[in-house]
């Protein structure tokens, strides 16, 4: 059902955990759906320098997880908005149709969350 | 690589090597069409002949009583259709229960399209149907009752015989009223004795007791109006037209007849390993036991495991090893949670983080004991890494 390198990622996630202080947080999904992703970052001088996640979900919505914080850590904000759904999914390998959700929700996720830490941003300049 | 600890025998079960012998010489030797004339066919017929006598006897019904069909899905669907629109000039109301098998809740729900009206039952917190609930809900537009036997996901015996007794009075007044049980997940653990059932139709499934997949049957009590769904030559007495699957008809037979046999050993076994998993489960924090907790079948061990989801505790099992199925809307093709869960009153976001063991012959103590080992890790690790954890602590 999964590609060796969604299972590796399922088996070994990268970045899990919490940051306590975080810049920015962004949680999607919803538990009724079945997935929740929930993204923390550390951002200095317009860069992710660090980055966790917590996902309730399926061995895709891990993996999708995992491998998202691995692609943006270290990257601008600017280049972490770009992060797609379906380059989510190539990176892992391809994700079967039915899971591909799972991928939105984890550059969403980043989104969200750097869409927070912009917006606590204005609200200190303010 | 290790052996595998199959726990999903609700989902299905391996040929049992005794079944498979019988049927090896219907492929390639006597592969005649029971239909046609010559030595070689009547050898055929002969073999389901005595096939449909071997099903009948293990339900009290008499052979006459006997459709083979591809499976439990064409019974529940021949069963339903085959019997309201034989009744459909005295009325289109059908009772059936929220917790059915989709095979019986999509037919339920094409027949909405074409006019007919549905009640579906609530269940309560254990997925029990309440005989007062079916008694109630009868109308004199009322054609067919459709519960079944013992729900595959939580595993819950229904009060069939109880409400064959009410389907008995009602019929006083509706003497064309049809019962039709899904038996499908009651083979070899429960009795099927028609009579004892009170029902006038029941469903079977091949591949759930032992049997080849693709394979089935459908009882019709003699006398009950019912109107031919499969078209096309005579076979099944003009009931269900196909060449008949003769190795699958003679294996469906013999494991039908096993099963029966070894049923109380089948229950003693299946229950020993199946309690023992739900006392070790017991002591697991955030995880309880969904279903009847005495009304429930011999093999059936499901449980929901709060903040984390199915499918990703499966994946786990499934690197240890170990089998097992879930009630999680990623593992449904629908992409939607349990509908038996949530019609027990059961949270969608709980319903996600369902787990069912479903034990049988190959099962030992040591598996269980196994599994138990391996579970309480591999919930903490998804546990850890879950959003709901931290939350849930929050509120605490």
């Amino acid at each position: 059902m999964y590609s060796p390198l969604v299972m590796e990622h399922f088996r070994n996630p990268r970045n899990v955990g919490e940051l306590l202080d975080a810049d920015g947080v962004g949680q999607v999904g919803n538990p009724v759906c079945g997935d929740v992703m929930k993204m923390m970052i550390k951002v200095e001088k317009d860069r992710i320098v660090n980055i966790k996640f917590q996902t309730f979900g399926c061995g895709a919505a891990i993996a999708t997880s995992s491998i998202a914080t691995e692609m943006v850590k270290g990257k601008t904000l600017g280049e972490a908005m770009e992060l797609s759904n379906k380059a989510v999914a190539e990176a892992l390998g391809g994700l079967p149709a039915t899971k591909m959700h799972c991928s939105n929700l984890a550059a969403d996720g980043i989104h969200k969350a750097i869409e927070d830490y912009k917006s606590k941003r204005e609200t200190k300049k303010a | 690589m290790q052996r595998l600890i199959y726990m999903d025998h609700a989902a299905t079960t391996p040929v049992s090597p005794e079944v498979l012998e019988v049927m090896l010489p219907y492929f390639s030797q006597k592969y005649g069409n029971p239909s046609s004339v010559y030595s070689l066919a009547q050898e055929a017929r002969q073999a389901i002949e005595a096939a449909r006598q071997t099903c009948a006897e293990v339900l009290g019904a008499s052979s006459r009583e006997i459709i083979f069909d591809s499976g439990g899905t064409e019974s529940d669907n021949t069963a339903i259709k085959g019997a309201v629109f034989a009744l459909q000039e005295q009325g289109k109301h059908i009772i059936t229960s929220a917790i059915e098998h989709h095979a019986v809740l999509e037919t339920c729900r094409s027949l909405e399209k074409l006019g007919f009206e549905v009640t579906y039952l609530p269940v309560d917190k254990h997925g029990l149907v309440k005989v007062e609930d079916v008694e109630k809900a009868i109308t004199d537009k009322t054609t067919l009752i459709t519960i079944m036997l013992a729900n595959n996901e939580v595993g819950t015996i229904e009060p069939i015989a109880e409400i064959g007794q009410v389907v008995k009075q009602a019929r006083k007044k509706l003497p064309n009223l049809v019962f039709h049980t899904d038996a499908v997940q009651g083979a070899g653990a429960l009795d099927l004795n028609v009579d004892k059932l009170g029902v006038d139709m029941l469903s079977l499934a091949a591949h759930k007791f032992y049997g080849p997949k693709g394979m089935g049957l459908l009882y019709v009590r003699r006398g009950v109006p019912f109107m031919s769904q499969q078209r096309g030559g005579s076979q099944e007495r003009n009931r269900r037209a196909g060449t008949e699957n003769v190795p699958g008809i003679v294996g469906m037979a013999e494991a039908l007849k096993l099963a029966e046999e070894k049923r109380s050993a089948y229950v003693e076994h299946c229950s020993k390993l199946r309690d023992r998993l739900i006392r070790g489960v017991a002591t697991m924090e955030q995880s309880f036991l969904t279903g009847h907790p005495v009304l429930r079948l011999a093999n059936n061990a499901s449980f929901c495991f709060e903040y984390v989801e199915g499918e990703s505790i499966l994946l786990s099992l499934d690197f240890e090893g170990v089998a097992a199925s879930s009630g999680s809307a990623c593992t449904s093709a629908s992409l939607e949670a349990s509908h038996v869960l949530t019609a027990m009153g059961i949270p969608e976001e709980v319903a996600h983080s369902s787990i069912r063991f479903t034990l049988g012959w190959d099962n030992t103590e040591e598996d269980m004991d196994y599994v138990l080992r391996i579970l309480p890790g591999i919930v903490k690790r998804l546990r850890a890494m879950s959003p709901l954890t931290a939350e849930a602590k929050k509120n605490v």
